[in-house]
């Protein structure tokens, strides 16, 4: 791994024998005790070993689940509940593996979010950023193909709406789909293949942990003021420091994680995924697990399907190069006065973008409207032609209600509508222009604030940190 | 020159990001579209939230109410027999599992002509269907198809006619409060919402109005009354009451380990909290050794 020496010392005749022909222990203890660690690390730091934890939790749960499961369309749906009902613990196992998906998401964006404030994707930190992004790129496809294997209503939609997105490729998308799908539409093969990758991807995911890591131990963690680490007294050991902070801040994780498995475990699931998959019947509303929400509300906002598919990529994809699309030499947001509000909106059209997401597509989050209410349709009718003839401009429209008593027909004259297609088209450019203009242009013409001298003069002030030297 | 430029660009975000949540939050939110209807009340189930539980004599008699009512049409397919003995469900005994069991009729294997055999049910085997298959069901309910039950409290769910913005309100609630009875709370209203039809309304061929159930179309015809069913612990028949004790049986059809999980869940939570206690409490004392 790195140059870092390690100060391992084998104490035994057998770790003498091991050490001269495999140094593992060497290099284990170079690189999870002595590795010297930035001083000032926040808990928004412990995210990388909440992470490893949540993989490590999908790995032992998902094996003993393929153990039960049938990827068979005729036998899926009845094999997860076999598991929920006849295997021992089997609820707990799967419910687990359910609820941990999310849990691996949200610490995931917890994690990055962190990697943008504090700029631990510039310079020389490049690669681990970019192995970071491709882990989040096969987290999703992982989740994805996971989902499907329930077969529900929702998992199979899912799969024909995301698999449809192929379509959309110029010439060969049609060709392309039918080969994904192996077959006409989507069926068993389908499911047989999306069970054989979920298998495969978690593996592919441990190899690219393994590399973030590595990479993250050839040039050390990043810190919250951004300033390099320059002598010994702005590091401490990783062990013990580290590991037991880590360690804490996993067992909160832990907290919140066995919250939602032991007392809400289907609340971040939707009910359709109960009904079995039924390829003659749509559900009314085809929506993804919430953390896909934001880039769902990005694909819908682009009413061109190729284009809308293209900017979803691109709105993962970005994140490549976002290390050559920041012009400041600054790392932490801390010190960088003119991008923080622009941070800070950008965390909230993530979010929003996630609500809009949830929304079917013509939803109104803001409405002006004069309604009057008529009790029959007729007249309902009439009023509005009525309307039409003044201003043919007006939007107008009946709606159906039904109360105990009786039926009404309101007519509705919209003055003005925010729509939820409107919404996420803004949200979706400011999204972009955060990477593309904000990010570029404020590193230019912004005035930073200053740096502290090193890491440990920001912790305990200039003069006690010239007197520990 | 630098200075006042940034200084702009940072009243200008910060505007921006002011009149987005003004305006989203003093306007008033769209109506759902069509519907109508009542909102769905949240229930007090017995095996709602951190010390709930299934009671015992509510499945025993909500158990009563599907095999008299409902087992009609609607299957239990991925339950079997011996569930209905198990721990933390209606807890029959049994013998008493073993006659519900025997009054079934299983087809199992064929006989020396190669003619499917018929026997009475055992204990393993799954609940039998009311209907050969689903083609044979719509035959007999005018085309409509009765769902199975096996999961249908887990398959349905409510929305809340509330404002966008106090959405995530209800959110956070209803995650810190484990509410996972929406399923259950709309089995209940469904059961409870046959009414008489609005001035105007007019119904399909052989469909009936029900206040909750989406369209207000429902083809199933009200399936409980008063003293529908009767009851050997001397509980009241309203209802109301066969309503909530069905209700509560799909509710432990669909989630038959929920006792168990939630049991063992007060173990984990509290040992969890000790645990991270303990490091907190050693990650203190070892970080009192560096200034940090």
């Amino acid at each position: 791994m790195s140059d870092h020496s390690s100060t391992y010392e084998p104490t035994n005749g057998f770790t003498r024998w091991l050490d001269e022909r495999l140094p593992i222990m060497r290099l284990m203890h170079g690189q999870f005790i002595d590795f010297p660690t930035p001083r000032n690390l926040n808990y928004l730091w412990t995210f990388g070993a909440i992470l490893t934890f949540c993989l490590a939790i999908q790995l032992i749960t998902g094996i003993v689940l393929a153990m039960h499961f049938i990827p068979h369309g005729d036998f899926a749906f009845a094999s997860v509940e076999h598991i929920m009902r006849d295997v021992n613990w089997g609820d707990l196992i799967r419910y687990t593996h359910f609820v941990g998906a999310s849990m691996f998401f949200l610490a995931a964006y917890i994690h990055m979010f962190r990697g943008l404030y504090f700029g631990s994707y510039k310079s020389p930190r490049e690669i681990i950023w970019i192995l970071g992004v491709l882990i989040i790129l096969c987290m999703i496809i992982t989740a994805f193909m996971g989902y499907s294997l329930v077969w529900g209503q929702m998992s199979f939609w899912a799969v024909t709406v995301i698999t449809n997105l192929f379509t959309a490729i110029p010439i060969v998308g049609e060709s392309i789909t039918q080969w994904i799908w192996g077959g006409y539409s989507v069926g068993d093969p389908t499911l047989n293949r999306l069970f054989s990758l979920h298998y495969l991807f978690p593996f592919i995911i441990v190899a690219l942990v393994a590399l973030h890591i590595w990479a993250l131990h050839v040039v050390g963690s990043n810190n919250p003021t951004g300033v390099e680490p320059k002598t010994e007294n702005d590091s401490v050991s990783f062990y013990p420091y580290y590991v037991i902070k880590d360690s804490f801040a996993t067992m909160v994780f832990a907290l919140l994680f066995a919250w939602f498995v032991f007392y809400a475990p289907n609340y971040l699931g939707h009910s359709d995924n109960f009904i079995e998959a039924n390829p003659l019947q749509t559900p009314p509303h085809i929506v993804p697990e919430w953390y896909f929400l934001p880039f769902y509300a990005i694909l819908r906002a682009i009413p061109d399907k190729l284009l809308g598919v293209v900017t979803m990529m691109a709105a993962i994809c970005v994140l490549f190069i976002i290390p050559w699309l920041d012009t400041s030499k600054i790392r932490s947001t801390r010190y960088r006065p003119l991008l923080k509000p622009f941070f800070w909106l950008f965390v909230i059209t993530c979010l929003v973008l996630g609500y809009c997401g949830a929304k079917s597509p013509d939803y109104r989050f803001v409405e002006m409207a004069d309604t009057q209410k008529y009790t029959s349709k007729a007249a309902a009718v009439s009023a509005k032609e009525e309307i039409l003839s003044k201003n043919k401009h007006a939007d107008l429209e009946i709606i159906e209600s039904i109360n105990s008593k009786e039926i009404t027909y309101d007519l509705k004259n919209t003055k003005f509508k925010l729509t939820n297609q409107v919404l996420s088209l803004l949200l979706t450019f400011y999204y972009f222009a955060f990477f593309f203009a904000i990010m570029p242009i404020v590193g230019l013409i912004e005035t930073p604030h200053k740096l502290p001298g090193s890491i440990a003069e920001s912790v305990l002030g200039k003069s006690s940190a010239d007197k520990a030297q | 020159m630098k200075l006042k430029l940034s200084d702009f660009l940072k009243c200008m975000s910060a505007s921006i990001s002011v009149l987005m949540v003004t305006s989203l939050l003093a306007v008033t939110p769209a109506q759902a579209a069509g519907g109508g209807g009542p909102e769905i009340k949240r229930q007090v189930w017995s095996f709602n939230g951190f010390f709930g539980k299934y009671n015992k004599a509510q499945l025993q008699r909500g158990f009563g109410v599907y095999k008299e009512v409902c087992a009609a049409c609607h299957g239990l397919k991925l339950l079997s027999y011996r569930n209905l003995v198990q721990v933390g469900g209606p807890e029959f005994s049994k013998e008493q599992a073993l006659a519900i069991a025997k009054e079934a009729t299983i087809i199992d294997g064929v006989d020396e002509d190669g003619e499917p055999k018929e026997r009475e049910g055992k204990l393993s085997d799954r609940f039998a269907s009311p209907f050969k298959n689903d083609t044979q069901a719509r035959a007999s309910n005018n085309g409509a198809l009765p769902p199975d039950f096996s999961v249908i409290a887990k398959a349905r769910t409510y929305h809340r006619h509330v404002p966008w913005y106090t959405e995530p309100y209800y959110w956070a609630y209803d995650m810190a409060t484990g509410y996972e009875e929406k399923g259950v709370d709309y089995l209940y209203a469904l059961l409870t919402g046959y009414k008489t039809p609005p001035r105007g309304m007019k119904l399909g061929d052989g469909m009936n109005y029900n206040e909750v159930f989406p369209g207000h179309q429902i083809a199933m015809a009200a399936p409980l009354s008063e003293d529908a069913v009767e009851y050997a612990d001397g509980t009241p028949t309203s209802l109301n009451q066969h309503a909530k004790d069905v209700s509560a049986f799909l509710a432990w059809a669909s989630e038959p380990h929920l006792n168990a999980r939630k049991d063992l869940g007060k173990r984990v939570l509290i040992y969890l909290t000790i645990l991270a206690l303990l490091l907190f409490l050693a990650k203190r004392s070892l970080w009192a050794r560096v200034k940090h």
